[in-house]
């Protein structure tokens, strides 16, 4: 790893004013992205700016939304009775993310603004259109992720929290590479109302993305028989050594069904 | 260089460590406490987890400057008074390990995991223990220590098996 220089953020404002002066700047959140990354020298930031000092941690139910604070871990989600009661299935995916260790270091905030192709917060912020604050807007999950490992922040912003609308109906079922436990197909469905929302990840070239043919049939009846014959396009999708496109298309369609049912449970 | 001071197994320590300078190599390195052992480097395989406040992490990918003024708990800070911790001594009494390079790692996992679920079975320790791996695959004996360890912890058998 090369060096760099470790300064530690006392508030929002006080990151935003670092990552404006100092020379290269990268946010630190977890690190159990970041700090991986920079010991195989794909990232060589000169300097991390710390925010576990800033204030951004803790879960808050606010009228119909939950909102989670950007450094709240994993673990917390996962145990939070907050949102066990509100949203089970944002609960149980925070309880699936890599190992239990990884879990009381790995943020929320740390993992959306990564935007992993394979993660699986994304999707949660897709169906369940959530909405991403910063120090300076609110950005909706919709116009936040900008293709593989891009999103639309800006150099000097930094994510706050996120707020997650309770849906009706919501499940998340991934399809786990066996030894990263990173999605090689995850597929979050949530309904609120008349409206449902799937959202893929793992699968796409492009990140994370939305099943617009499923969605449209899931609306018309919500039941995993409505998505037999709903093909999704392999052309857009990832192969790799895990997996080619045309099986993660394959598992897409099995892991949908699967979500359904789960939501309908 | 930034300085660090944390306390690490009721004692407080102070080190001047470059900012880099990872939780496992303090320990290990500036300390000498070389319970904490390094295996894989890229936060698979579990042998570097020690207790931050109180929560099992890897320390592997974690910085000493990111636990300015923790509490840091390794392996040797288990035993009291010259004996053993009771998950030691079920390590040691079910033969819970083979080589004993992922033991240390697994012994402090398997503490996190009684005191975040008390009394847990079979099943629960096995998903439990996703992020700990035995190159030696002995993971049977290791999950009855586990197992047994948590018994000697709580004093209550897991709900599962009382019922049956």
């Amino acid at each position: 790893m090369y060096p760099f220089k470790y300064q530690k953020a006392a508030t929002v404002r006080g990151a935003v004013s670092l990552l404006g002066k100092a020379e290269d700047p990268k946010l630190l959140a977890g690190g159990h992205t970041l700090i991986p990354t920079m010991k195989q020298r794909l990232a060589s930031p000169k300097t991390l700016i710390d925010l576990s000092g800033a204030g951004l941690s803790g879960i808050e139910q606010k009228g119909r939304n939950i909102v989670i604070g950007a450094m709240t871990t994993h673990a917390e989600v996962a145990a939070s009775p907050v949102v066990q009661q509100a949203i089970p299935a944002l609960a149980r995916l925070a309880a699936h993310i890599g190992d239990p260790h990884v879990r009381h270091r790995g943020t929320i905030g740390g993992s959306v603004a990564n935007n992993d192709p394979a993660a699986d917060y994304p999707a949660a912020l897709m169906a369940l259109g959530a909405t991403v604050h910063t120090s300076k807007r609110k950005i909706p999950a919709e116009e936040f992720f900008a293709g593989m490992f891009a999103t639309a922040l800006d150099e000097d912003e930094v994510i706050t929290k996120i707020a997650f609308p309770v849906p009706g109906k919501a499940a998340y079922v991934k399809f786990p590479n066996p030894a990263s436990r990173y999605a090689i197909v995850g597929v979050f469905v949530a309904k609120k109302g008349s409206q449902v929302k799937v959202a893929v990840t793992g699968a796409g070239s492009g990140g994370v993305f939305r099943h617009t043919a499923m969605e449209e049939a899931l609306a018309k009846r919500f039941n995993p028989k409505s998505l037999e014959g709903v093909a999704t396009p392999a052309a857009d999708l990832n192969g790799d050594i895990h997996a080619s496109a045309d099986y993660r298309a394959h598992l897409v369609g099995v892991i949908a069904k699967r979500a359904v049912a789960a939501a309908m449970a | 260089m930034p300085t660090v001071t944390l306390t690490v197994n009721g004692r407080s320590v102070t080190a001047d460590v470059d900012a880099r300078t990872l939780l496992v190599q303090m320990l290990r390195e500036n300390l000498h406490l070389t319970g904490t052992h390094i295996g894989c480097d890229t936060s698979q395989c579990g042998a570097c987890v020690v207790h931050v406040d109180g929560k099992a992490v890897k320390s592997c990918t974690t910085f000493a400057v990111q636990c300015q003024g923790a509490e840091v708990v390794t392996i040797e800070g288990l035993a009291q008074d010259g004996k053993l911790h009771p998950m030691q001594e079920a390590f040691r009494e079910h033969h819970g390990l083979q080589c004993g390079f992922c033991t240390p790692g697994m012994i402090m996992a398997a503490v996190d995991i009684v005191n975040r679920k008390g009394a847990v079975d079979e099943a629960t320790i096995r998903e439990e223990l996703e992020g700990n791996i035995c190159r030696c695959t002995g993971y049977h004996n290791i999950v009855k220590a586990v197992e047994a360890g948590a018994q000697a912890m709580t004093g209550k058998v897991p709900a599962r098996q009382a019922a049956e």
